[in-house]
């Protein structure tokens, strides 16, 4: 590891006050009932107990961004003609995500493979990622919800981090992950925390090592691929899913978007916005047929993508960073670890009786 | 309650056969909130579970299983949600089976988590004696029923499901409560109109828009077809701005004016925890004014917004 320092506690609130003089931190506050990943604003504090209600994915793919304006204008020339102006709005305020928790950040790296992948380079995206800062704190009481040890994280992942800060008695020690991370913080008027280093290493050793056990889900894509034609066990698991978006908004890794035209009058936003796969209109066709009709075909899509299609596309990653967050915040409790558990176990019927 | 349990559990083994399934809750993830089972085969009735966590209305999902011969295990309040779409005719009465429970009051587990130590790994949720008994394996806490139970508790209008073809246990009265919390729409009555609007404003860029509300309502029967979401025509566009959240909120009230039952599932299922009932609360406090009318109450009575009358009992309009 590179670069370490550290601060009291209590001198958090002025440090994040300080760094956003040259950047926009995003960090944990609580907001009514939830907490959310907001602009630090002294007045109201940062809220760093256990895990946000929502992931702070929004910090690279915003619920919604202008991709371009548009305007068509008119020549004066008889038949007029008409002309379309287009302007692009590239991303460009740097940005610290402070407080994210090891499963968000290692969700950043899910994005990462899919808006930052070689020759298809996502500019809006990129722009964002490398502006963006992400200090990661880590876990150290994990909720009844939390799987990360289940699908390849921890506690203490470092993945998708560019520094990660862990809580030592009344101090945080940050320490940098990537050349990014090192750079930021060699930037910092903090002390020096090398001699505590050995320290926070054996805090995060000892958190890791409490995280209580659960079987593996990594081996999930074959399994699950198995499945895709067995809909009697799509139609079990999803019989009580509301066909909602809570869990995908709530999601560190979900990234699909919608795109639409804003119009007003002559001129108008192209809008990037968040869109989910539970939504009936998601692969609603232009023709009215729709492929995913039913909730159980979009059950199926969502597990799917998580545990097998993206894992096979991207080296046996999966997209799913155990975060708990579609759990806790389900309106019904779904489960997706007792779903991919049971996709593990499934007996498929034979042939000579589904049609019973 | 445990009696009450196997008492509900052989009254569904017994009806199951002639059923295609019966929705009733089990025990979840989440251990202050009950999820929903849905029974096709006898082994799964052993799941079954009822005590104050039983917090979902399962009604929403009748006009979903149209065309089924199903069976749902019911609380006062969701009975009333059961008689509006039955007023609306969205589901038929002929093909569904309810067993109806004397209902003590709904758990809140935001409340209960508030409460310390009360919150994690609860085992058992029971009310006796005017008090909220939690036991969880960190100890166990009784807490006031004023600070253990839903906001729509304090609105309950019967705690015994009705209408049934099973009541499972003895009848009884709603639980006793006083001091009902201040609630938003209290607080907005307060305010002026910009002050009104600011507080919106403020709590729709909480919205995540997943539409949940939306989802879990009983009466929005819309669903997939829903004009929020609609191309064309265009009437709340795509962007994060509260203005259109509000809309959409707007449109959701309106769609369920004189129809709303106050079952409160719109804020239950909001992630964020967003005071959304309150514009439908305000409504019906109008339909009720107007036209007398109270929704999911009388299965015989015709929504007053589904008639049109000549003259209307409330509205002078000819006086004026």
């Amino acid at each position: 590891m590179g670069a370490a320092r550290y601060m009291e506690k209590d001198a958090l609130p002025a440090w994040l006050e300080a760094v956003g003089k040259s950047r926009l931190v995003l960090a944990p506050r609580l907001q009514g009932k939830s907490t959310a990943f907001l602009p630090f604003d002294p007045s109201k504090g940062v809220s760093l107990k256990g895990l946000a209600t929502a992931s702070p994915k929004h910090a690279l793919i915003p619920r919604h961004e202008t991709l371009m304006e548009y305007q068509y204008t008119k020549t004066d020339q008889i038949p007029p003609r008409t002309g379309l102006e287009v302007r692009e709005l590239i991303p460009d305020q740097p940005v610290l995500v402070f407080g994210a928790r090891p499963c968000d950040a290692r969700g950043f790296t899910v994005l990462d493979r899919v808006y930052d992948a070689g020759a298809k380079r996502d500019i809006y995206y990129c722009a964002r990622r490398d502006k963006t800062v992400v200090a990661t704190l880590a876990c150290t009481e994990p909720a009844d919800t939390c799987f990360c040890t289940r699908v390849g994280g921890g506690p203490d992942d470092a993945t998708g981090s560019d520094i990660m800060v862990t809580e030592l008695d009344q101090r945080y020690i940050l320490e940098a992950v990537t050349p990014r991370g090192e750079a930021f913080l060699l930037e910092q008027q903090l002390p020096d925390a090398s001699e505590f280093a050995a320290k926070a290493q054996a805090c995060r050793d000892a958190v890791r090592a409490a995280m209580p056990e659960g079987e593996s889900l990594l081996d999930a894509p074959d399994k699950v691929e198995a499945l895709f034609n067995e809909m009697p066990f799509w139609d079990e698991i999803a019989a009580k899913c509301l066909s909602c978006g809570a869990c995908s908004y709530l999601c560190p890794t979900c990234y699909c978007f919608n795109i639409t035209d804003e119009p007003k009058g002559n001129k108008g936003v192209r809008v990037r916005s968040w869109d989910n796969c539970m939504s009936f209109q998601f692969t609603l066709e232009g023709s009215g047929h729709n492929p995913r009709a039913t909730k159980s075909h979009r059950m199926r899509n969502r597990v799917g993508h998580k545990f097998c299609y993206y894992p096979t596309l991207h080296g046996g990653a999966l997209s799913c960073v155990g975060c708990g967050r579609c759990i806790a915040h389900c309106p019904v409790s779904m489960d997706i670890r007792s779903i991919v558990s049971k996709a593990l176990v499934y007996e498929k019927a034979p042939k000579e009786h589904t049609n019973v | 309650m445990a009696s009450r349990l196997e008492e509900l559990k052989a009254a569904v083994r017994k009806a199951l056969p002639d059923l295609d399934v019966v929705i009733a809750w089990a025990a979840g993830p989440n251990s202050l909130e009950h999820t929903p089972l849905f029974i096709t085969s006898e082994a799964e009735i052993d799941l079954m579970t009822w005590d104050p966590r039983c917090s979902q209305n399962l009604a929403g999902y009748l006009p979903g299983l149209r065309g089924k011969k199903v069976g749902i295990v019911a609380k006062g309040c969701d009975a009333r949600s059961i008689t509006e779409l039955l007023q609306e005719k969205l589901i038929d009465r002929g093909q569904l089976t309810i067993f109806g429970l004397h209902c003590q009051g709904a758990a809140d587990p935001e409340k209960i988590r508030a409460v310390a130590g009360c919150g994690n790994e609860v085992e058992s949720a029971e009310i006796a004696d005017g008090k909220l008994t939690i036991v969880s394996r960190k100890g166990t806490c009784a807490i006031g029923l004023e600070n253990g139970l839903l906001a729509k508790c304090f609105r309950c209008t019967g705690a015994d499901a009705q209408p049934c073809d099973q009541f499972i246990g003895e009848h009884g009265a709603p639980p006793a409560l006083t001091d009902a919390p201040e609630t938003a729409l209290d607080r907005l009555e307060a305010m002026g109109m910009e002050e009104r609007f600011r507080f919106w404003e403020e709590q729709m860029s909480q919205c995540i828009r997943c539409y949940a509300c939306r989802s879990a309502c009983p009466l929005c029967v819309c669903q997939d077809h829903c004009a929020a979401q609609s191309r064309e025509p265009h009437w709340v566009d795509q962007t994060d701005h509260p203005r259109e959240k509000l809309m959409f909120q707007a449109m959701h009230a309106l769609h369920t004016a004189g129809r709303c039952t106050e079952c409160g599932e719109c804020e239950r299922a909001c992630p964020v925890g967003l005071p959304i009932m309150t514009m439908k609360l305000a409504l019906n406090r109008q339909i009720k004014t107007l036209f007398d009318y109270e929704a999911g109450i009388d299965p015989e009575k015709t929504p007053p917004l589904f008639q049109f009358r000549e003259t209307e009992e409330h509205i002078k309009e000819r006086k004026w």
